[in-house]
């Protein structure tokens, strides 16, 4: 355990609060605490730069633009999923150590930082964008703002990847992970399907590669979206319901693919 | 030495933002073996966080727009000092470049008849930018990176270059690490591309991630290329002020372009008090004027509040400077009282959160404070207008990381339309380079292991300096020194600490492993922060005038014999920098006539 000296600090003009940060790496790893001072309005990325700036120099953590838009610095504050940049010290209670650990359901590289590798190799697999032809000789199309919506909201994800931490399905069952892709690629996949220029049809890789089937609806990768996807309401469950169209009733699936009414 | 890692292309694009997956995307698309490496995860670069929108004259607002209107107001944002066949080739090609994202699976907001949507921004005499809220770098990165991954090119990430190498006089490859294990890697390459972004960790306040340590800027320097306009940094007007943690954080210039004003601590549209000699034809005189300039650009001027950014934020320092500022030491930016609150949450949707989760601020009920932060480094590489080569053979630039398309200062919304246009043209410059070469270069293993060496000393050094008070002392002195308003003797004091600070740098000490480190990746970056540091502040102490986003207070008039000179800086022999006066191109007549017309 290292202590920082606050001694020097004058009663009044900055509190001290104690990080309990998870240091170590695949091998292993422990908690050390890290006292520090903090100044008003801070989140927990900056109290941990203030560690990393005065005591911890090698301490790893991801991060980048410091407000909620890159979705690098996801970690788990007091076991509870979140963007290390978005979440006030002010929320939190300072009177007692506060645990910072890395996201769980990814193996560990070191301290904060885990390996999401699995998400990308994830999106690699997806089946690409296959757009009509334009609508006008420069190349532009015409769509309705009420027709993009949907889609404007799965484009909000920031890939921060606490969806896919927080999903059970893989959190407590690593072995599942070669047979399902998760709550991030599914919005992806829910966007792509509902995207007004796509014209390739996925529902059969949804099923088998995706293994949509897995998903209980346990809803808890909505609760923890930074960006309020509505992940399992509007991707998941339209996602299985063409799914489950397509596998039992081909006519209507063809239908709804012709005439827009899906 | 022990072997290292080493991989071979035909071209590596270094930088992972919207200019360099362009570049990569289009190398690859011409059948160049391609590599991609960035220092944070795909995905995470600058260019994710831009948030107004991408300029291009689609004329989907303003039937009136056009790519020579788009031209003018470019060069003259940039005080004339801009590369004019980089604006003209800027204009010209942003709208196709925008659509090209659409077929990519871009979705930008619409206009009723289902165009692109356009809105208004600082010196655009037309609503302009594509846009998507206030994400539109989000969209822009996610679109070329689902796009890259769907074509199959190599990317490495966490993965940081420290050196180029040379074969000869051409370009022969490049040398990093593993950020995750600390292992070294080197590519053999043909042709490189840089796209790395800007520098703005040497400044204190600024609106810019770890990644900006000027790596580009420096990869190139010391590779013996040239580096123009470095004196220019722009200060974005409006960044967050208070609490003091989120200081420097951005507000989108798209806060003014849909209806939000500037006031003063007595309430005043202060801005009225600063409209320049050089924008009064056309800027609004009255606030009747500038009000109905939102819904009519054709029979009214634009309002002072979207003056370019080096004017505006100029205002705001003079204001503060007159005890007219906000509590927090900024100014009020109000749209609350000016648009209704469901209007706001759904155009500025992340600035809503922003200040709400960072701020307790409800910006639909309450004036925002803000002031200058440090946004953009307009210097950078020179390049050749048409392919986006430096002066090494091999050697390509592009993006925030390349100079001359901005010259004195930037307009906001030419900077992602810039990553597409000339990432692409880079993209081909570097593919066209490479499989044109006949002998492919010679990656010769001493140089490799030079860099190596170099490395391994930043780790294994035993002095008692921390990386990061260093970085801080730094951004302390170029913030206070050669900040926004800069004097000759305090540019002169800022190059004294940089060399301390150079000395300081050598006795950083790194405590821990290689493997994932970011106290040595610090002390690495640190070599490229103080070479950009002082890149600027030379330019910066050379250039007796003021012009755009370069203000002396010693010398306050814009000089129109400096007006024919670019700075530029090399390397000499023994490592010191070289800085010499270059004439700017020529504009020729017909690109003339364009910006004299109708003001
Ligand atoms: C908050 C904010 C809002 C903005 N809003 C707008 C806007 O609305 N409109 C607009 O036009 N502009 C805007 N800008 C400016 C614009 O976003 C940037 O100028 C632009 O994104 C830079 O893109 P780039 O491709 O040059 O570099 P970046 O997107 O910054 O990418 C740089 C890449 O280089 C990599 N890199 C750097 N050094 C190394 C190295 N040594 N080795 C390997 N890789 C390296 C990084 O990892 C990264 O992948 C904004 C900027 C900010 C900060
Ligand atoms: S709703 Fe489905 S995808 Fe989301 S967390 Fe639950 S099981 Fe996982
Ligand atoms: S869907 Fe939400 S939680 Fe999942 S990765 Fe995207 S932003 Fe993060
Ligand atoms: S640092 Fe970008 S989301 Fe937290």
């Amino acid at each position: 355990m290292t202590q920082a000296d606050t001694s020097h600090l004058e009663p009044g003009t900055s509190r001290t609060v104690t990080l309990r940060v998870f240091r170590g790496d695949a091998s292993g790893g422990e908690f050390v605490d890290y006292t520090v001072e903090m100044d008003e309005g801070q989140v927990v990325l900056d109290v941990l730069h203030t560690v990393q700036a005065t005591q911890a120099g090698d301490l790893a953590v991801r991060w980048n633009c410091k407000a909620g838009k890159c979705g690098s610095c996801s970690a788990e504050v007091n076991g509870k999923p979140c963007l290390m940049c978005m979440t006030r010290m002010n929320t939190l209670d300072v009177s007692k150590p506060i645990s910072v650990t890395p996201i769980k359901t990814f193996p560990l590289i070191k301290d904060l930082v885990t390996d999401v590798s699995f998400n990308y190799e994830g999106a690699k697999q997806i089946p690409a964008f296959a757009p009509r032809a334009p609508d006008a000789a420069d190349g532009s199309y015409r769509m309705m703002q009420q027709d993009i919506e949907r889609g404007q909201e799965f484009r909000k994800c920031i890939e921060c990847f606490l969806c896919q931490d927080v999903c059970h399905v893989i959190r407590d069952h690593p072995e599942n992970k070669p047979n399902f892709l998760g709550p991030r690629q599914f919005v992806r996949l829910a966007e792509l399907e509902m995207h007004p220029l796509d014209t390739a049809d996925r529902t059969e890789f949804i099923r088998e590669a995706g293994g949509i089937a897995y998903c209980n609806i346990t809803k808890c990768c909505t609760e923890v979206c930074p960006e309020s996807i509505h992940i399992t309401d509007n991707a998941i469950i339209p996602l299985k319901e063409r799914v489950v169209d397509k596998y039992y009733d081909p006519f209507r699936w063809i239908f709804g693919k012709l005439t827009g009414r899906d | 030495m022990a072997e290292i890692e080493t991989h071979e292309y035909d071209v590596v694009v270094i930088g992972a933002g919207g200019a360099g997956l362009r570049a990569a995307i289009e190398a690859s698309a011409l059948g160049a073996r391609t590599a991609l490496v960035c220092k944070s995860l795909l995905g995470k670069a600058h260019t994710v966080m831009a948030e107004g929108g991408i300029a291009a004259a689609m004329g989907n607002v303003y039937a009136e727009d056009n790519w020579q209107v788009h031209f003018r107001d470019t060069m003259r944002g940039g005080k004339m000092l801009g590369n004019c066949r980089m604006a003209q080739i800027h204009a010209q090609e942003a709208p196709a470049r925008v659509h090209e994202l659409e077929s990519w699976g871009a979705l930008f907001d619409r206009t009723d008849d289902g165009r692109i949507q356009q809105r208004a921004f600082g010196g655009h005499r037309y609503d302009r930018l594509a846009h998507v809220g206030d994400r539109t770098g989000l969209e822009m990165i996610r679109t070329l990176q689902q796009h890259a991954v769907q074509e199959g090119i190599d990317v490495y990430m966490e993965c940081t270059i420290s050196r180029l190498l040379k074969d000869g006089d051409r370009i022969s490859g490049a040398v990093g690490y593993w950020r995750e294990s600390g292992e070294y890697v080197a590519f053999k390459a043909k042709a490189v591309v840089l796209a790395t972004g800007g520098t703005g960790k040497a400044f204190r306040i600024n609106s810019n991630s770890w990644e900006y340590t000027g790596d580009g800027h420096s990869l190139a320097y010391w590779a013996g290329a040239e580096l123009i306009d470095m004196e220019f940094i722009q200060f974005h007007p409006t960044g967050m002020v208070w609490p003091p943690s989120v200081r420097g954080i951005l507000v989108t210039e798209g806060v003014r372009g849909d209806g939000g004003t500037l006031t003063n601590s007595d309430g005043k549209r202060f801005m009225f008090g600063y409209i320049s000699d050089y924008f009064r034809a056309e800027t609004a005189e009255t606030e009747e004027e500038a009000d109905r300039w939102y819904d009519d650009k054709l029979n009214n001027r634009r309002t002072p509040d979207l003056l370019p950014r080096d004017e505006v934020a100029r205002a705001i320092v003079a204001e503060v400077k007159a005890g007219r500022g906000s509590p927090h030491g900024g100014v009020f930016l109000d749209i609350a009282s000016r648009r209704p609150a469901d209007y706001i949450k759904r155009a500025l949707p992340s600035m809503y959160h922003q200040f709400k989760q960072l701020a307790d601020v409800d910006i639909t009920a309450a004036a925002m404070e803000v002031g200058p932060t440090m946004h953009y480094t307009m210097g950078g590489v020179r390049v050749e207008p048409d392919t986006g080569a430096a002066t090494v053979p091999g050697l390509f630039a592009a993006g925030e990381c390349a100079g001359g398309m901005h010259g004195a200062n930037r307009l906001g919304g030419n900077s992602l339309s810039d990553l597409l246009v000339f990432g692409r043209r880079a993209g081909i410059g570097a593919a066209e380079y490479a499989l044109g070469l006949g002998s492919p270069p010679a990656l010769a293993d001493a140089d490799v292991a030079s860099v190596t060496t170099e490395m391994d000393a930043n780790f294994g050094s035993d002095g008692d300096e921390n990386p990061y008070t260093i970085q801080s002392d730094l951004q302390d002195a170029m913030h206070t020194l050669v900040g926004i308003i800069r004097t000759g003797p305090e540019i002169e004091e800022a190059l004294g600490k940089i060399a301390d600070l150079k000395g300081r740098a050598a006795k950083a000490s790194v405590t821990g492993s290689k493997a994932y480190n970011p106290g040595w990746h610090l002390a690495m970056d640190l070599r490229s922060l103080l070479t950009v540091s002082e890149a600027i502040a030379r330019s910066a102490a050379e250039r007796t005038e003021s012009r755009g986003g370069h203000t002396r207070d010693d010398y306050q008039e814009t000089d129109p014999e400096w007006g024919k000179w670019n700075l530029s800086l090399s390397q000499n022999a023994d490592g010191s920098m070289k800085l010499e006066k270059t004439p700017l191109l020529e504009i020729p007549a017909d690109l003339a006539a364009l910006i004299e017309e109708a003001g």
